[in-house]
């Protein structure tokens, strides 16, 4: 069962910009993708088509491609990075990314993209308190300096 | 990048001194370095290299970017799984497509002066770093080997930072490189665990797995087992603990040499939070770790090897196999190393393993070649880490059992399991 389809119905209004850190600086929008579960792009991200395949993960056969994909960090594999380095190269990567504290995998992923294809999606760092907060925002704009705006 | 201290010659670097290939690593790794919130860069004294896995054009882009810039490993160095076992491959389905390139990959590293040792379990043959030694390893089941077994000290290095750090010879001084972050933080009770239960070696898999879900990204102690793990059974431990989490060290109390007693372990500071799994968690977690597949159905696949199948593991499989065939309908398949294979047939163990109709694929393993033909959609495995990954990498079904359970069903045609160790009594 995906949280978002969930937390969808409920308002976002109330709800300000979120302060976070942005380890990989960039601007972006998009509809969010939330999950309180870890992913790991090896074995968890088809590079191809930007669909979650990890059949135990929550989001599993949603579209991360485009998306501001909020998770709390990655899980295990060393492979994380090369399956999202070829993702943002083929265009099939999510817009921006939501973590909670800093995860270096995702951000060495966009400090390498910037370096080999001039693009790389934002990756931006929030305290537990905001992470948890993402989960009612549906649509959103990141900033450069790291704020998450709500729209 | 305002806040780390970079010495001369990581200026050097930087500014292009040693070639490009070079420069770009060091500006990739001081990045980082800014990321993790590290003050400087520290020496390693070795490395071990996971971004040699062919992942499509980028990583293949990446690896010659570097090596026709001229960049070149500064400590000796070794090589992960590859994307295509190079001289077997056309043994089993994998393209020409995916193999040409898979390969131009590992020739790139190789020109960065890699060893090419072509293996997830570096350690089983290689020379291995000392208790204390700082080193950039990749690959999440090697990593948490080098820092709980071997007692050096590695971060959680990914893909495309590991070569960074061999051909700069330098590391983030943050993470795990540091004693103050080493200190355990779970302890992992396991005096619930009943004796029968800690005698089978399908339990270090199994617990890894129930570990690694549960601390996530938390460093784990683990005590009070009655039975004392050998090396594969911590390999296997590791493994499913940094795939289903983030661990990157645990600390066997009395094995990890950092962890002489349960106080070492945590550094004096007790853990924050406690956990104590008993034989009912623990047959769960074996059960999850299969995925469409029940006992007695049938199987087109046995595989062992995740990390790569040692010496002493070969050594068991013989013992089991002596004498046996598999059933027609199933394949058996060994991934391991090029150096271990070879001592494998050295020692006469591969000889009772050809006879019961088992192959073996070096360099590479199911999940980072595309081997398997369409028509193998049924697989059985003794490694929590394949069949953590099966179903999302592979699309396959698969069962998880002991090795001796894994041989059984190869004879059998069909999923066999031995339940007496996990129904045990305390």
């Amino acid at each position: 069962m995906d949280r978002r389809t969930v937390s969808d119905r409920r308002a976002a209004s109330g709800s300000g910009p979120l302060a976070g850190r942005a380890l990989v600086p960039g601007a972006a929008e998009g509809a969010v993708l939330y999950s309180s579960e870890p992913l790991s792009f090896w074995g968890g991200y088809d590079a191809e088509t930007g669909e979650i395949i990890d059949r135990r993960h929550p989001l599993v056969g949603r579209i991360g491609a485009g998306r501001i994909l909020a998770i709390p960090a990655t899980r295990g594999s060393s492979t994380t990075t090369a399956v999202l380095l070829e993702a943002i190269r083929r265009g099939t990567a999510p817009a921006a990314f939501l973590t909670r504290g800093p995860d270096t995998f995702l951000a060495l992923a966009a400090i390498v993209a910037a370096q080999l294809y001039a693009r790389s999606p934002p990756v931006v760092a929030l305290s537990s308190a905001d992470f948890e907060k993402v989960e009612e925002i549906h649509r959103a704009r990141v900033d450069s300096a790291g704020a998450i705006i709500p729209i | 990048m305002t806040d780390i201290h970079l010495r001369d010659r990581d200026l050097a670097l930087l500014q292009g001194d040693a070639g490009e290939g070079t420069r770009l690593a060091m500006s990739i790794l001081a990045r980082m370095a800014d990321v993790a919130g590290a003050r400087e860069l520290l020496d390693i004294t070795a490395a071990h290299i996971d971004s040699s896995l062919y992942q499509g054009p980028a990583t293949l882009e990446f690896a010659e970017r570097l090596a026709e810039g001229g960049a070149r490993v500064r400590v000796p160095t070794t090589l992960n799984v590859s994307g295509v076992d190079e001289h077997g491959w056309r043994e089993w389905d994998v393209s020409e497509s995916w193999a040409e390139p898979a390969r131009r990959q590992m020739e790139a590293y190789e020109a960065m002066g890699c060893e090419p040792t072509w293996t997830c379990a570096p350690y089983q043959t290689q020379p291995r770093p000392g208790v204390g030694e700082q080193v950039a390893w990749g690959e999440s089941s090697a990593i948490v080997f080098a820092n709980s077994v071997l007692g050096a000290r590695t971060e959680r290095y990914p893909d495309l930072l590991d070569i960074c750090c061999a051909v700069t010879g330098r590391a983030p001084a943050a993470g795990l490189h540091l004693t103050g972050n080493r200190a355990g933080q779970v302890l992992v009770d396991l005096s619930g665990v009943p004796r029968r239960l800690a005698e089978e070696p399908a339990l270090y898999p199994v617990l890894g797995h129930w570990t690694g879900l549960r601390v996530e990204g938390r460093i784990p102690v683990l005590d009070g087992l009655r039975a004392r793990p050998g090396e594969d059974d911590l390999k296997a431990l590791g493994a499913a603990m940094a795939s289903s989490g983030a661990v990157g060290l645990f600390h066997w109390v009395s094995l990890t040499p950092e962890a002489p007693d349960l106080d070492a372990a945590f550094q004096g500071r007790g853990p924050a939070t406690r956990l104590r799994p008993g034989p009912a968690a623990l047959r769960a977690a074996r059960d999850e770790l299969g995925s469409g597949l029940s006992d007695a159905d049938g199987l087109d696949l046995v595989v062992l090897g995740s990390p790569h199948f040692s010496l002493s593991e070969f050594a068991g499989l013989a013992r089991l196999v002596e004498g046996r065939r598999r059933h027609p309908g199933v394949r058996v398949l060994i991934t391991t190393g090029r150096a271990v294979r070879a001592l494998a047939r050295e020692a006469g163990y591969l000889d009772a393993i050809e006879r019961f109709g088992g192959e073996l694929t070096v360099d590479t393993c199911i999940l980072t070649t595309p081997m398997l033909p369409e028509s193998i959609r049924r697989l059985m495995t003794n490694s929590a880490k394949y069949a953590w990954y099966t179903p999302g990498l592979l699309d396959r079904a698969v069962a998880f059992g002991s090795l001796a359970d894994c041989v059984d069903s190869a004879v059998a045609g069909r999923v066999t399991r031995d339940d007496g160790a996990w129904t045990a009594e305390p």
